[in-house]
């Protein structure tokens, strides 16, 4: 048996891996990172709008802090988050942006003076200050009070992945690229690594590691129409969930972001409606202000999803032979504004739909787009249950989104959760107790199963194809786990995917290669992906409310008295055909925002018992501190300094609040 | 009327695809073209046409598709001749027959694949392609407000930070032909981009280092058809124009 012996192992070459990995090299330790595809391919790249933090340069965010974007995040989740974590977040997001921009990302910059844009189809001049000319400029996003988002043109993801994927290579960050995680190696306590297959040669290999960590992004592939790359399986997710200790958390909230193209279901940014952008139905019509007259285009991507297809459904789709889609219309923000601030999505529409989005009117339609769940773990990004085993990212329920995640909170969680979770690791390869002994004896029999997985698969005779069988599953997902959510679609739904599962035993494969092989590869994440599809479909059949991304139109409120709650999906065994299902309550009474309205979208929902008597206590503490700094106040409702590492606890400037008067 | 109108053009043609096949893990089978048929679906990509044939025809084709959106630079393959990204390669665009093969000069992995990742990790090893800061000086402290950046440069900056590495400048350049060492247009590219960037302590002695001669700037014949096949139209031209010529000065300088 080949074995590799390393650190830290960190299987996912996108923004998160990469940012884990220099965060341990930093600090001394070894670490290499797994990749399906170079780094600098990873599915971050597709961030086109930005990243969030609140650094309030823009006269459209004055004002802004962490308060603000944490109040934000919250309540985009719907009160799913953990508000500790969400805390973690907003502290530490300008200092990404920052460290970012000392790499030498171009962010864009603020011109001081007097621009023209466009708010709610009105042309409104802004003036810029003077004292903000250069520093990193702020754009609109939706469920955001302040201009908030962190830009790079509409190519923020791709100038982030590659600056980092850079200074990974800087700091001797190893890449094993082409090369796929198929099992953990653990024992039930503790995680010692993985079983990795090349998928050039097909070899396999023990990677040994003091500390793994997950950060292979979504699961968008499990739907037909997502904007995810087609390398976004969730076999991260699929890992952890099938060593049949560690759970993965929530994987009933998937994000439709508003527009995907029409049919294809690549996605045009946010930042179009940031921007001015507007949705038109089949007679031209505005229609949002109708639905959302306070958020209008810009409510959360939950709530914009469903009031489209809302709309779609009562009769005022554009058709066409691929079914119904609406307009997005960026035409009134002029040539100059588009050819400059989203080439991206001029170029998408010209090579992919033939038109300029100058002059017409681009055909969307809501497209699966984020995975709120992950596997899940605590503030250091550990799990509880699988010591050694950490994950970040969209592989990871931390859990800063909850049940919908803000636009711009993604590529914002990729570089914060790795500035993060990468120095707790670090502690933890510090530690003398967590050199842990080599297992070898355990790594050869990881190794033997997954071989002998691999073999049972490429002697298989039976009659399904894995390549049917995915898209049969695809169809059933979109179909019956999608949008609008129903008790007997989603009953439907889960046989359809036990049977699929069952019929995954008669998988065979033409060709018998173990090389490169790209029909053994679907058919070895086959088996994975339908038990990550039945933890979604089933986890939403369980959850009789609606909570951000997941509506039930059988049961439409929110209900916090039942459901305020984090649910937890385990794999029970190889031979099982369903999740077993645990729940993790949140306490309000330890929450800083206790729940309430979001602000947008139907206001509707059951309160939590305790509701009220936390409103009341957070009341009296913010009465009792009246005129006291808001930090003082903000400790005082909700202490979460001291779970960040040491290195990332410092205040953060703005022009508004130089850093020797925050305390 | 005119007869012409009674003409019923099928509505989808029929393409007929010649690919490369090739598997360096079994030589002994040679390299050869195979044929695939399939209909033309409206709004057709060569991403979408190739997933076609896989799950219909032959699901042993090899290939590679990330983003399918333009985005990532993954399959980036000869296409009747000439590099270009596939995904967003509408078959309407294309005569009935589409001749596929893999991009050369990259190492072969199987088909249509070819591992640009490493020799791309190998250019940015070599040119550095990292922001460097002078020795000793300290990390920027996180906290404070960031420095500052006129608007226009860090749009240039981000201009030539739109590479995707996919290496169509590399296969479809001469030089790269002849010279396996050759750093190709996207590590011009790369040097352009830090050289441009104020917070690069790097100077032009530092840069001549780098790309200062066969194997860079001075192994360019000028054909620019690195800049012709560019999926993201960077001005190389411009460039590498001007990269030879601050290269030459200093050569000339280090030579007297």
């Amino acid at each position: 048996m080949k074995t590799v012996m390393t650190d830290v192992l960190v299987i996912g070459g996108g923004l998160a891996g990469l940012r884990v990995a220099i965060a341990a090299r930093k600090r001394g330790h070894d670490a290499i990172v797994l990749s399906l595809v170079p780094p600098k391919r990873s599915h971050s790249a597709a961030a086109q709008g930005g990243m969030q933090a609140s650094l309030a340069n823009v006269t459209k965010g004055i004002g802004d802090n962490e308060d603000i974007h944490f109040e934000d995040t919250v309540r985009g989740s719907d009160w799913g988050a953990d508000q500790i974590v969400a805390r973690m977040f907003v502290n530490t997001a300008p200092k990404a942006v920052r460290e970012l921009a000392a790499w030498g990302i171009p962010w864009s910059r603020v011109r001081g003076g007097d621009r023209e844009v466009i708010i709610n189809e009105q042309k409104v001049m802004l003036t810029e200050r003077a004292e903000a000319h250069g520093l990193v400029a702020q754009r609109d996003f939706g469920g955001t009070k302040k201009w908030r988002t962190c830009y790079v043109s509409d190519g923020t993801g791709h100038a982030m992945l590659f600056t980092v994927s850079d200074q990974a290579i800087h700091h001797g960050v190893t890449v094993h690229e082409r090369t796929e995680a198929l099992a953990l190696i653990h024992d039930g306590e503790r995680c010692y690594g993985a079983v990795v297959r090349d998928l050039i040669t097909g070899e396999l290999t023990a990677y040994l590691a003091k500390a793994t960590a997950i950060t292979t992004g979504g699961a968008g592939r499990l739907y037909r129409v997502t904007t995810n790359a087609v390398i976004c399986e969730g076999m991260g997710h699929a890992l952890a969930l099938e060593t049949g200790v560690a759970p993965v958390g929530n994987m009933e909230a998937v994000q439709f972001h508003p527009t995907g193209i029409f049919p294809a279901g690549i996605l045009v940014t946010e930042g179009c409606r940031g921007d001015g952008g507007l949705l038109r139905d089949v007679n031209g019509e505005r229609f949002m202000p109708h639905y959302e007259p306070e958020k209008k285009e810009l409510a959360s991507r939950d709530v914009v999803s469903r009031r489209m297809e809302e709309h779609i459904r009562s009769g005022n789709g554009v058709p066409s032979r691929f079914g119904s889609h609406l307009w997005l219309d960026i035409t009134l923000l002029g040539r100059h504004h588009i050819e400059h601030n989203l080439r991206e999505v001029k170029e998408i529409c010209q090579y992919f739909l033939g038109i300029d989005p100058c002059d017409k009117w681009i055909p969307v339609r809501p497209a699966q787009h984020y995975t709120m769940g992950g596997v899940r773990t605590d503030h250091t990004g550990q799990s509880p249950w699988l010591k050694g085993l950490f994950a970040a990212g969209e592989a990871a329920c931390w859990d800063m989104h909850g049940f919908n995640r803000l636009g711009g909170n993604s590529v914002a969680e990729t570089v914060v959760a790795g500035m993060i979770v990468g120095e707790f690791i670090a502690d933890f390869c510090d530690k003398p107790e967590n050199a842990a002994p080599v297992p070898l004896t355990l790594a050869h029999e990881f190794v033997k199963r997954e071989e002998a997985k691999l073999a049972a698969i490429l002697e298989n005779n039976g009659n399904e194809s894995p390549i049917r069988l995915q898209m049969e599953m695809q169809e059933a997902m979109t179909s019956h786990v999608g949008i609008f959510r129903q008790g007997d679609a989603l009953q439907t739904g889960v046989e359809t995917l036990q049977n699929l599962l069952k019929r995954s035993a008669s998988m065979a494969v033409s060709s018998k290669s173990r090389g490169a092989n790209p029909e053994l590869v679907a058919a070895y994440r086959m088996r994975r992906m339908l038990k990550l599809a039945l933890a979604i479909a089933q986890g939403a059949y369980l959850r009789t409310e609606s909570r951000g991304a997941h509506f039930r139109e059988d049961f439409p409120q929110r209900n916090d008295e039942q459901w305020l709650k984090r649910t937890l999906a385990f794999w029970p065994g190889e031979d099982a055909d369903m999740p077993r299902f645990e729940y993790e309550a949140l306490d309000v009474m330890k929450m800083e925002l206790p729940p309430g309205w979001r602000g947008y979208g139907a206001k509707n929902y059951i309160n939590h018992p305790d509701t009220e008597r936390r409103e009341q206590e957070v009341n009296a503490i913010r009465a009792k501190m009246e005129g006291q700094s808001r930090f003082a106040v903000q400790e005082a409702l909700m202490p979460y300094t001291h779970n960040l590492p040491a290195s990332l606890t410092g205040r953060n400037e703005r022009i508004d609040e130089p850093l020797e008067t925050l305390k | 009327m005119s007869g012409n109108n009674n003409i019923t053009r099928p509505q989808h043609r029929q393409l007929r695809f010649q690919v490369l096949r090739y598997d360096p893990a079994t030589p002994a089978v040679p390299p050869r073209m195979q044929a695939y048929q399939i209909e033309e679906a409206d709004g057709m990509t060569l991403f979408i046409a190739l997933n076609e044939i896989r799950e219909h025809l032959d699901p042993t084709l090899q290939f590679d598709f990330v983003c399918r959106a333009g985005i990532c630079g993954s399959c980036a393959m000869m296409i009747n001749g000439r590099p270009r990204l596939a995904c967003r390669t509408l078959v309407r665009d294309l005569p009935d027959e589409i001749t596929l093969a893999p991009l050369p000069f990259f190492e072969l992995i199987k088909d249509l694949s070819v591992n640009t990742g490493k020799w791309m990790r190998g250019m940015s090893e070599r040119l550095q392609t990292w922001l460097h800061t002078q020795e000793g000086a300290p990390e920027a402290d996180i906290r404070r407000i960031e420095e500052r950046m006129e608007p226009e440069l860090a749009e240039q900056i981000y201009e030539l930070d739109r590479c995707l590495e996919c290496g169509c400048c590399v296969a479809a350049c001469g030089t790269a032909q002849m010279r396996e060492d050759f750093v190709g247009a996207v590590g011009f590219g790369k040097v352009a981009r830090f050289r441009l960037d104020p917070r690069d302590s790097r100077t032009d002695e530092d840069f001549y280092e780098l790309i200062g001669d066969d194997t860079g700037v001075f192994g360019c014949m000028s054909l620019l058809a690195c800049h012709d096949v560019c999926p993201k139209s960077l001005p190389l031209q411009t460039q590498i124009a001007f990269l030879r010529r601050k290269m030459a000065v200093m050569g000339l300088k280090g030579a007297s």
